[in-house]
């Protein structure tokens, strides 16, 4: 069957689904025991034929390539940042008939509000400690449960606004709770991105299955989160409040953010001013209505919650607490998350809801009782061991796994500190398709599922994200964890409506032209992205100038040119190589090794990998703030930059191979190329663009300034041919023949790139468009004189305009040229004051805050 | 015996601090044995906003921010207490202390169910307090089988007192207990720690206190250690007999000469002034209490 060609559908292949064996013992999504298709698989099962191997092979591979040109990744990008993670998106959704999926959502409400009444208690009455369902063992001896949060009366009375909870089907065909997410809940918008995928990728069995679409849980999220506001205030603001880049949900917080239309903020970004929290920025300070909360919440305030982290606000437990700000989930709300309160819920399911609880826990048992502990100990071989209060980062222990002597030890543990540890039963997961390895094949499904609190009850996402491993062993813990994922379908009876986000039953909004609202920081991150991007541009035109030179025939005196173009890559200022005393082949093959460090070797400062990075980097951090295609170039100029798949810089380094350089060099300008085109055309001039134009005219001038200054201030014989190299680099080689036909000669070319201002490559041109955006930062309006920034490009132009270019082009007898070295260096400085400056006025908050009581505390005590 | 207690903090800094967010516990609680007639929180500069509340614990808390440039920060709180003296408890009106030991794990299944619940949020670890093998075998050494939680709890904290030298310089406020234990050296907050380590870690219920004590003791008494500033001490679940406070720095029971702040599980639940501030270059800090009795003459108009 492996023919050439997809087969007419009126012959399906029989071997696509008959090769499908899932193993016994276990519960398939797709076949019932008895090996017929259920129900919800029969048509979907049909389509699958009709596409084939072939077919399926070729989906397969337009999934691959979609997510990574959108760069969809579960990592971080600290200053850390490990190997790229690409996510993995199986081909195959996982169908539910929407009977089905009603049934498991009636379950999945009443669990969500079940966990708001929890919270609700536990942070108020207390009902379930006083009437004994809960020990205070499970609450006062728990880090997670916020005691300056006790008492904070919710909005609405509701505490748990987002949830979500994991769930497997045991063999029975029964969905099981593994564990319950209150805090931030992660991955609903992988399942976005898995949406947008799959729905693209099979678009008619997307259509003709009458899927459940999932935008109106996100509409139902932002209408929840907008009645939220205080007071009903009028147009509040909500935010996203994220620990930042350093976090590997960064990826996901940056798209929802995006998706849902909120500023993306960091602890930084918030400040609270008069118990009210606000966002810092170029406008100044803007009120915080709603934030929705992806940080934990003990990391919130370090005021009151933990003193020693970073990503919080100061006072804002207080704001909170005068209703000024309302967050979601509230502050407390991640102690549901304990694995040890599960085999609590159905006895707080009866005190709270007098209801009995219809979706059920994993079996589990809490090492801080007699009975769990007892139970454990006698029954560790079928059991998964983790962590009873704290659920991250610390991987289970499987019983059945471990020798003898790693049993003993682990009950010494748990003996020693029994209200440590939960056990819970091993649930033996259900299988669904996976396209693996040019077959079908049977893989361990976990399911992740989400719900909105709303003013009618819960309402469960239709839909989800499910994560499938070839093998239980290989199932971790994390969203990462496994080996793929695969998007949910839910199959409704009749045709489904269209959804979209920028729709929808919200008030029309008041129409904006400007956004003043611009975050400090990410203008900060904007700026740094101009720079970045500016500044590779240039190092790829300069390093492609010199590798063309080089790679090509170089006639005597040639050499020394190419030195010196090679040494004014350099950021810091050595010396040029001596050329003069090497014979030609030596000379050139230093120069190769010097070029291939300037462009590969990461501890160069300044070298093009280096600086790529940090464009990359970057460009994540503003990910919210750049448009769909900028951030699919910059993800392949990553790709180009240093994945090992590719032909790409990375390998260059290992194979040496340096005649590849230059292709790479190519496609590399291109894109930069496309990224500022799109920057220009796409984006509207607001601060946001400000600040990245700011950061690329900075940086050009000082590229083109130091180019000069490296390669003319000191007089060289060295032929006409190095002027145009300069030219080439500056990208003004066309304008000069144009204008000068081929006379090549050092005035008019320094008045091309120096002085005149209608050549966008020049200096001058740079300085009057930064004259220009001067103007337009805000300004204390009080301030009737200009600015120190406008001073500072006013007085550049102004040296700029004074110069005559007849004597910067003078040599004094030591072979200097005195007066170009002097104004190239004064524009060098001033440029810089400029920066800085800039960095100074509208960027740098006051630094990081401090704590009062641990420097000096320790002397107020007796 | 009625006092006027004043509590001068005042904090410089080298640079201009922009803004500062503080949460303070200054103002005496009222109590059985002590009531809080006045208590005033004056800080300087004006803040932009001042809120009271009550904590989980039942302490006063105050929450400032300033959110003008400022370079000295000054907070003086003011109060009048009084505090009654300390009936007689005899060794025998406490039970013995491992008969508590099931009905703390059990709070619902005693006669005080109440009571015993609100003991069991100081059974557990807390930011200062993480229970240990080494506290336990410490503090087993008073606490043998059967002895009255009060007899045994005394004489805790005398061998403390005896063991541990009073050193300023030893510790730091976040010297961790395990740290304490080995120098042997430590201030008042420490030796409360220590003490409630030890409590915590044979399963009774222990809280952090902090207070102030008499800075001049009447005639013919020597001055107490940590007058003049503030001070803090420990109390311990006594079942029946309620709580009883033991002061480990000076070898007592807390009667006539300490006044209550307020309590929690740590010196992170009722620490006197937290505070988080931007900027500000060095900063260095003073403090001075005044604790003095007032004869019935010269009450302060109210």
């Amino acid at each position: 069957m492996s023919g050439a060609f997809p087969l007419p559908t009126e012959t399906p292949p029989k071997k696509l689904l008959t090769g499908y064996t899932p193993p016994s013992g276990s519960y398939d999504e797709m076949f019932r025991p008895d090996g017929g298709l259920r129900p919800a698989w029969v048509r979907f099962a049909a389509g699958l034929e009709g596409l084939g191997p072939q077919g399926l092979t070729q989906r397969a591979d337009q999934v691959r390539r979609q997510l990574r040109e959108n760069g969809v990744t579960y990592d971080s990008y600290g200053p850390s940042r490990g190997p790229v993670r690409p996510w993995e998106l199986d081909t195959i959704p996982l169908l539910f008939a929407k009977s089905e999926w009603e049934k498991l959502s009636q379950g999945l409400t009443q669990r969500a509000r079940l966990l708001n009444a929890m919270l609700a208690d536990l942070y108020g009455p207390q009902r379930l400690l006083k009437e004994g369902v809960l020990t205070p063992d499970l609450i006062y001896g728990h880090a997670g449960y916020l005691l300056p949060c006790h008492g904070i009366r919710a909005t609405q009375n509701s505490f748990l606004h987002l949830y979500a909870a994991h769930l497997a089907r045991s063999p029975d065909g029964n969905w099981l709770v593994l564990a319950d997410r209150t805090q931030g809940p992660s991955g609903a918008g992988y399942a976005v991105e898995n949406r947008i995928i799959i729905s693209r990728t099979l678009p008619s069995d997307f259509h003709s299955l009458h899927v459940e679409r999932l935008a109106s849980f996100f509409i139902s999220l932002r209408e929840r989160l907008l009645s939220l506001a205080p007071m009903h205030r009028d147009n509040p603001r909500v935010v996203l409040l994220t620990p930042g880049p350093t976090s590997n949900r960064y990826f996901e917080d940056a798209y929802l953010a995006r998706y849902l239309g909120y500023t993306l903020v960091e602890g930084g970004d918030l400040a609270v001013r008069g118990h009210r929290v606000m966002l810092k920025t170029l406008g100044g300070l803007f009120p915080v209505d709603v934030i929705l909360r992806r940080t934990a919440d003990y990391d919130c305030d370090p005021l009151e919650l933990r003193g020693d982290s970073m990503l919080g606000v100061p006072g804002l437990v207080q704001a909170v607490r005068s209703h000024e700000v309302v967050m979601a989930n509230s502050l407390g709300s991640g102690m549901l998350e304990a694995p040890a309160l599960l085999s609590y819920f159905p006895a707080a399911c009866r005190l709270l809801l007098q209801e009995d609880l219809q979706l059920g826990s994993v079996p589990t048992w809490w090492c801080g009782t007699p009975e769990g502990l007892s139970y454990v100990e006698s029954h560790l071989d079928e059991l998964v061991i983790r962590p009873a209060f704290y659920h991250w980062r610390i991987n289970p222990t499987y019983g059945w796994r471990l020798s003898s002597a790693e049993k003993v030890k682990l009950l010494e543990n748990i003996r020693r500190s029994p209200r440590d540890f939960v056990a819970q039963a091993h649930v033996e997961r259900s299988t669904a398709p996976v396209w693996n390895g040019g077959e079908l094949r049977p893989w361990r499904v976990g399911l992740r599922t989400y719900a909105v609190a709303t003013s009618s009850g819960y309402q469960v996402m239709p839909g989800g994200l499910a994560r499938v491993a070839d093998s239980e062993e290989t199932f971790g813990e994390s969203l990462a964890a496994g080996q793929g994922s695969k998007d949910v379908w839910v199959l409704s009876d009749a045709p489904v409506p269209s959804v979209t986000l920028l729709r929808g039953g919200v008030p029309p909004v008041e129409l904006r032209r400007s956004a003043n609202d611009l975050p400090s920081r990410v203008a900060d991150n904007l700026l740094w992205l101009g720079r970045h991007v500016e500044r590779a541009e240039g190092m790829v035109r300069h390093l492609r100038s010199s590798v063309l030179r080089l790679t090509s025939e170089v006639e005597p005196g040639g050499l020394q040119e190419l030195a010196l173009l090679v040494d004014a890559l350099c950021l810091s200022g050595d010396e040029p190589l001596e050329m003069r005393d090497q014979d030609s082949d030596t000379a050139s093959e230093l120069l190769q090794h010097q070029l291939l460090t300037f462009a590969l070797d990461e501890k160069e400062p300044g070298a093009l990998v280096q600086t790529m990075q940090s464009l990359v980097r970057t460009a994540a951090i503003v990910r919210d703030r750049i448009s769909v295609d900028s951030w699919r170039i910059v993800n392949q100029l990553d790709i180009l930059n240093q994945r090992e798949s590719d032909n790409s810089l990375a390998v260059i380094k290992r194979n040496q191979r340096f005649g590849d350089v230059l292709q790479i060099l190519n496609q590399m300008l291109t894109l930069l190329s496309a990224f500022s085109g799109l920057g220009m055309e796409s984006m509207t001039r607001g601060p946001g663009w400000l600040f990245l134009d700011i950061g690329r005219r900075i940086e050009r001038a000082l590229h083109m300034l130091r180019l000069l200054r490296r390669t003319l201030v000191t007089v060289h014989e060295v032929p006409g041919s190095l002027l145009e190299a300069i030219l080439e680099i500056a990208d003004s080689s066309m304008t000069y023949r144009y204008r000068y036909l081929t006379t090549l000669q050092l005035a008019p070319l320094l008045d091309l790139l120096l002085i005149d201002d209608s050549n966008p490559r020049s200096v001058g041109f740079q300085l009057h468009s930064l004259s220009k955006h001067m103007k337009r930062l805000p300004h204390e309006s009080s301030d009737p004189s200009r600015n120190p920034e406008q001073r500072i490009v006013l007085a550049s132009q102004a040296a700029l305009a004074l110069s005559d270019v007849e004597s910067l082009c003078d040599v004094a007898s030591d072979s200097q040229r005195k007066h170009l070295d002097q104004l190239l260096s004064q524009l060098t400085v001033q440029l810089r004051q400029l920066s800085d400056s800039i960095s100074h006025t509208y960027l740098t908050h006051t630094g990081p805050s401090r704590q009062m009581g641990i420097t000096t505390g320790g002397e107020e005590m007796a | 015996m009625k006092y006027n207690v004043s509590h001068l903090t005042t904090y410089e800094y080298t640079q201009p601090v922009p803004i500062c967010h503080n949460e303070v516990h200054l103002a005496p609680r009222s109590l059985p044995r002590q009531t809080c007639t006045r208590a005033q929180l004056t800080v300087s500069p004006t803040p932009s906003s001042l809120q009271t509340w009550t904590d989980f614990f039942g302490n006063y808390v105050g929450n400032f921010s300033i959110e003008e440039p400022h370079s000295k920060l000054s907070i003086a709180a003011r109060s009048v207490v009084e505090v009654l003296e300390l009936p007689k408890i005899s060794d025998d009106a406490t039970p013995a202390w491992d008969s508590l030991l099931p009905q703390l794990k059990n709070p619902l299944k005693t006669s005080q169910p109440e009571e015993f619940l609100a003991a069991s949020q100081f059974l557990f670890c807390s930011t200062y307090i993480s229970p240990s093998k080494e506290a336990a075998d410490y503090a087993l050494v008073s606490f043998t089988p059967g002895t009255s939680i009060l007899a045994a709890a005394r004489d805790l904290t005398r061998r403390i007192f005896t063991d541990f030298k009073y050193d300023p310089q030893a510790t730091a406020v976040n010297t961790p207990t395990s740290e304490v234990f080995r120098k042997r050296r430590g201030v008042c907050q420490d030796f409360a720690h220590l003490q409630i380590t030890c409590l915590r870690s044979i399963g009774l219920a222990a809280r952090y206190v902090s207070g102030y004590l008499l800075s001049d003791p009447p005639a013919g008494q020597t001055k107490l250690v940590g007058a003049d500033a503030s001070h803090a001490w420990l109390s311990v679940f006594c079942g029946p007999a309620g709580w009883i406070d033991f002061d480990p720095t000076n070898n007592c029971i807390p009667g006539l000469r300490h006044i209550t702040l307020g309590w929690g599980r740590d010196y992170d639940d009722v620490c006197p002034i937290k505070g988080i501030f931007l900027g500000g270059g060095q900063h260095s800090m003073s403090v001075a209490v005044d604790v003095t009795p007032i004869t019935e003459a010269e009450v302060p108009p109210r």
